[in-house]
């Protein structure tokens, strides 16, 4: 590989150190962090589209049951409704793909990948060809997943928790599902060491660990948690496929009668096995998805309230005793499993320790804006929008999480209400405050500022008019993942806020497309950015050319100070700068 | 037999146990009230107080202490422990845990299967007869064997779970299949049905109506058309029910008083 970025003026747009290698080793098997991040980035973002999709198709159904889908109805069904059946796959393949394929390899693998490198200071990731491989092996997970769509049947179609026997006794989707889990799971496996390796090793001189910027804090307490948290669950998909392809019977019992046939399988298994594995993963799986959030947050509150992150040092403790935490919460999603006093004492005692570090989490940035000076930037509308609608997020796992609430509350639309508030208002508009803040840096523009607010202000009123009335649907008692709930009295009386939850979703869809435009059009022409730093960012990346050459510096770089310190003239520093 | 009202807030409560999981569930929404319009008016303040603006410029030595969040935080960790501790596991205990005599309840057996509930009564002779797996067929959905002298006098209902009022209630619960959650939204009853396990739970009506059981796990493609009903009757319309059943089982001669027919 070339070395010689250094014959190039600094900062020019298009110097790549790897210009002498063709366009697909440059570009498409790529090992460079950035060309990588930015790999996840778009085909996160295209599963999120995809996945979005799905459920605003669903979401017709639920609305109008029973109704021919307008226009495009009759791709899917011949009379252009969307059958049970087909219920049933959207919204497994919905759950898994929005978590698995979106969300995660956005936060994760996209401004993972792109910044740690960068804000520590590393040229690139420690181990580059795992870092292509990882991408690589999600990539094929994700056809997986897209091609179980086009298997007899169609996709998995157990829910994204995908429960056995329900799960074994499935269609062949089920199985392309296991196998593409597979394939995602070892993926951020790798993905993890990596992060790991390079926020700890690859440190430039100077950066302390007490001097890292909350988004490294956030990614390496995540990355610990995808390598601890995942292999339970890769060892418990291939159970799954070995009961449904090897007659295994890891999670059936004895005496199995499905539709009136008794199932030939030796038995002796226990699925609550399953769900135990499951959740071990799929808890900590949720702060996986919040963490990175929260630094991303962090980062974009301190440089655009201009002035240092209230508590740094507590929040850093509260991200890791989150962490740890969420190992030992997991059962409290399984509360209805017929389990005792003792047991379901200890895990609603546990899951209200770990709502303290997310209050104090969330306490930090609001008392960041005491004394501020808040500029308005489309980044920092967002970053502001996350804080409430991760509060409500955050406190309507009160109910869930204790156990005697959560008799009437579990499983039913309270329960998606409440997680969707963290991840969809609150993860997803962290992203998306990422994309708009760091954007100037990958492209060396910025998106336009008119085209965010009406992106912002539509989708902020949008998504409540989404997942606000889940609460009440919850309330009155409607399960979750019912085809049609007005088959039910209680379903009936609570449907007219399927109607608005509905409508309510495809205006947020439309509100996405001044996003899209925004993000493909201001690639090219964005208002170009008038230094590498355009926003006064304290940490490393903003030290970097935009965009950041092959090998990111061109010029040896040092830390000097904690991440979030002001000068003698009281103004946020940098941390690479040197005070004279 | 009017139907209950149902609306966008939890259904009408008919369990003797179901007000106190109703109080918990206000509760805890007045506290989050309380703590969201805090914070919320605390950051619209914020928001507009120290918006950007010539000649305001922002306090980078955060001079201001603050120790009103620390007290805050601590507030909150005692209500939690105080929903936890006097609310929250009491309440499960007395649910999960604390179960009448047998002896003084009616005690029914529950399967789910995809995609209807068989309620199962032991008769006159309070013994459930031998369930085997080889009898299921169209008409003997969980193997009920009538050979079983313990069996004769057992009543099979699809789908409809008829009980006495101000009665205690134990049902024990099975799947043939799949998961299913035998979910019965008025009683503030729901519990996972899981194949391989028996899991039993009990409540006790406090007046009389028809309602619905629904079924909460997803459990296959006919998981929304997985409703059941309950029957809460007067003692005496139960007990005419129940002798209505035993008679066409058994004949005229099995109607005697409760008790062995031996």
């Amino acid at each position: 590989m070339s070395h010689d970025t250094h014959n190039h003026a600094h900062g020019h747009n298009h110097s790549h150190g790897g210009h002498d290698l063709p366009f697909w080793r440059k570009y498409i098997f790529s090992t460079d962090h950035k060309v990588i991040g930015l790999q996840y980035g778009i085909t996160a973002v295209f599963f999120l589209l995809f996945g979005f999709g799905l459920m605003l198709l669903m979401r017709w159904q639920l609305a109008f049951p029973k109704q021919a889908i307008p226009l495009i109805g009759k791709l899917f069904t011949e009379d252009g409704i969307l059958s049970p059946e087909l219920y049933n796959q959207f919204g497994a393949m919905h759950g898994t793909i929005m978590v698995f394929l979106g969300v995660v390899p956005l936060a994760v693998g996209a401004f993972g990948n792109y910044l740690v490198p960068l804000q520590v200071g590393a040229h690139d990731m420690a181990f580059p060809k795992l870092n292509m491989m990882s991408y690589w092996v999600y990539f094929c997970g994700g056809v997986v997943m897209l091609a179980s769509f086009f298997s007899p049947n169609g996709a998995a179609a157990s829910g994204w928790t995908s429960y056995p026997p329900l799960s074994v006794v499935a269609d062949n989707g089920q199985s392309m599902w296991l196998i593409g889990m597979v394939f995602l799971i070892t993926s951020s496996l790798l993905g993890s060491v990596n992060t790991i390796v390079t926020a700890i090793q690859l440190r430039v001189k100077g950066l302390s660990f007490m001097r890292w910027p909350v988004l490294v804090w956030a990614q390496v307490t995540t990355a610990f948690l995808l390598l601890l948290a995942f292999p339970p669950l890769e060892a418990a998909g291939i159970m799954q496929l070995m009961d449904r392809l090897a007659g295994t019977s890891f999670f059936l019992p004895s005496g199995l009668v499905v539709s009136g046939e008794a199932l030939k399988v030796s038995g002796g298994g226990n699925p609550i096995l399953w769900q135990h594995l499951f959740w071990f993963l799929a808890h900590p799986e949720v702060y996986v998805l919040i963490l990175p959030a929260v630094g991303i947050v962090g980062e974009i509150i301190a440089v655009n309230t201009k002035k240092p992150l209230y508590g740094y040092k507590t929040l850093v403790y509260s991200m890791l005793f989150l962490g740890f935490m969420s190992f030992i919460v997991w059962a409290h999603h399984m509360f209805m499993t017929g389990m005792g006093v003792t047991m379901s004492t200890f895990f609603q005692a546990t899951t209200m320790i770990i709502s303290v570090p997310s209050v104090i989490i969330l306490t930090t940035y609001l008392l960041t804006l005491w004394g501020a000076s808040i500029r308005y930037t489309v980044p920092m509308l967002f970053a502001t929008a996350f804080l409430p609608m991760f509060a409500i997020g955050g406190l309507t796992g009160l109910p869930l999480g204790l156990t005697a609430s959560d008799i009437h509350l579990h499983d039913t639309y309270y329960v998606i209400g409440h997680f969707h508030y963290v991840v969809a208002p609150g993860t997803l508009f962290a992203l998306m405050a990422g994309v708009y803040f760091w954007y100037p840096k990958i492209t060396g523009r910025f998106m336009s500022e008119t085209l965010g607010k009406i992106h912002f202000w539509l989708s902020v009123t949008a998504i409540n008019g989404v997942f606000m009335p889940m609460f009440f649907m919850g309330m009155a008692g409607v399960s979750r993942r019912l085809y049609d709930q007005t088959v039910y009295a209680h379903g009936a009386a609570a449907q007219p806020l399927n109607v608005i939850m509905s409508v309510s979703a495809w205006i947020l869809a439309v509100a996405q497309l001044p996003f899209l435009y925004n993000m493909a059009v201001s690639w090219k022409w964005g208002k170009k950015a008038d230094s590498n730093n355009p926003w006064g960012g304290t940490t490393l990346e903003w030290a970097a050319s935009s965009p950041p050459p092959h090998e990111n510096f061109t010029t040896p770089v040092e830390v000097f100070r904690a991440p979030y310190e002001y000068s003698s003239t009281k103004k946020l520093l940098p941390q690479f700068v040197q005070e004279a | 037999m009017e139907q209950p009202h149902y609306g966008f807030w939890l259904p009408p409560n008919i369990s003797t146990h179901g007000a106190d999981i109703d109080n918990l569930i206000s509760t805890l929404h007045w506290f989050m009230a309380v703590l969201f319009i805090g914070w919320g008016i605390y950051l619209v303040y914020c928001l507009v107080k120290f918006r950007e603006r010539p000649g305001h410029e922002a306090d980078v030595e955060g001079k201001t202490h603050f120790v009103l969040p620390k007290y805050i935080e601590i507030g909150i960790i005692i209500v939690e422990a105080c929903l936890l501790i006097f609310f929250s596991a009491p309440i499960w205990a007395k649910v999960k845990k604390d179960f009448p005599k047998e002896s003084e309840a009616v005690v029914v057996k529950v399967t789910a299967e995809q995609f209807a509930w068989t309620i199962h009564y032991p008769g006159k002779d309070g013994k459930f007869g031998q369930l085997k797996t080889e009898l299921i067929d169209g008409t003997n959905p969980t193997g009920l064997d009538r050979e079983d002298p313990n069996g004769k006098d057992d009543i099979i209902s699809p789908n409809i779970l008829n009980i006495p009022v101000n009665k205690p209630i134990i049902v024990q619960l099975n799947a043939k299949d799949v998961i299913h959650n035998f979910f019965l939204p008025v009683m503030r009853v729901k519990q996972d049905a899981i194949p391989g396990m028996t899991i039993p739970l009990w409540f006790q009506a406090t007046q009389t109506g028809k309602f619905e059981i629904a079924c909460a796990q997803l459990c296959g493609v006919g998981h929304t058309q997985m409703r059941g009903f309950f029957n809460v009757m007067s003692q005496e319309e139960y007990d005419a029910w129940y002798n209505e059943e035993e008679k066409s089982l058994l004949g005229d001669t099995a109607t005697s008083p409760a008790g062995e027919t031996k």
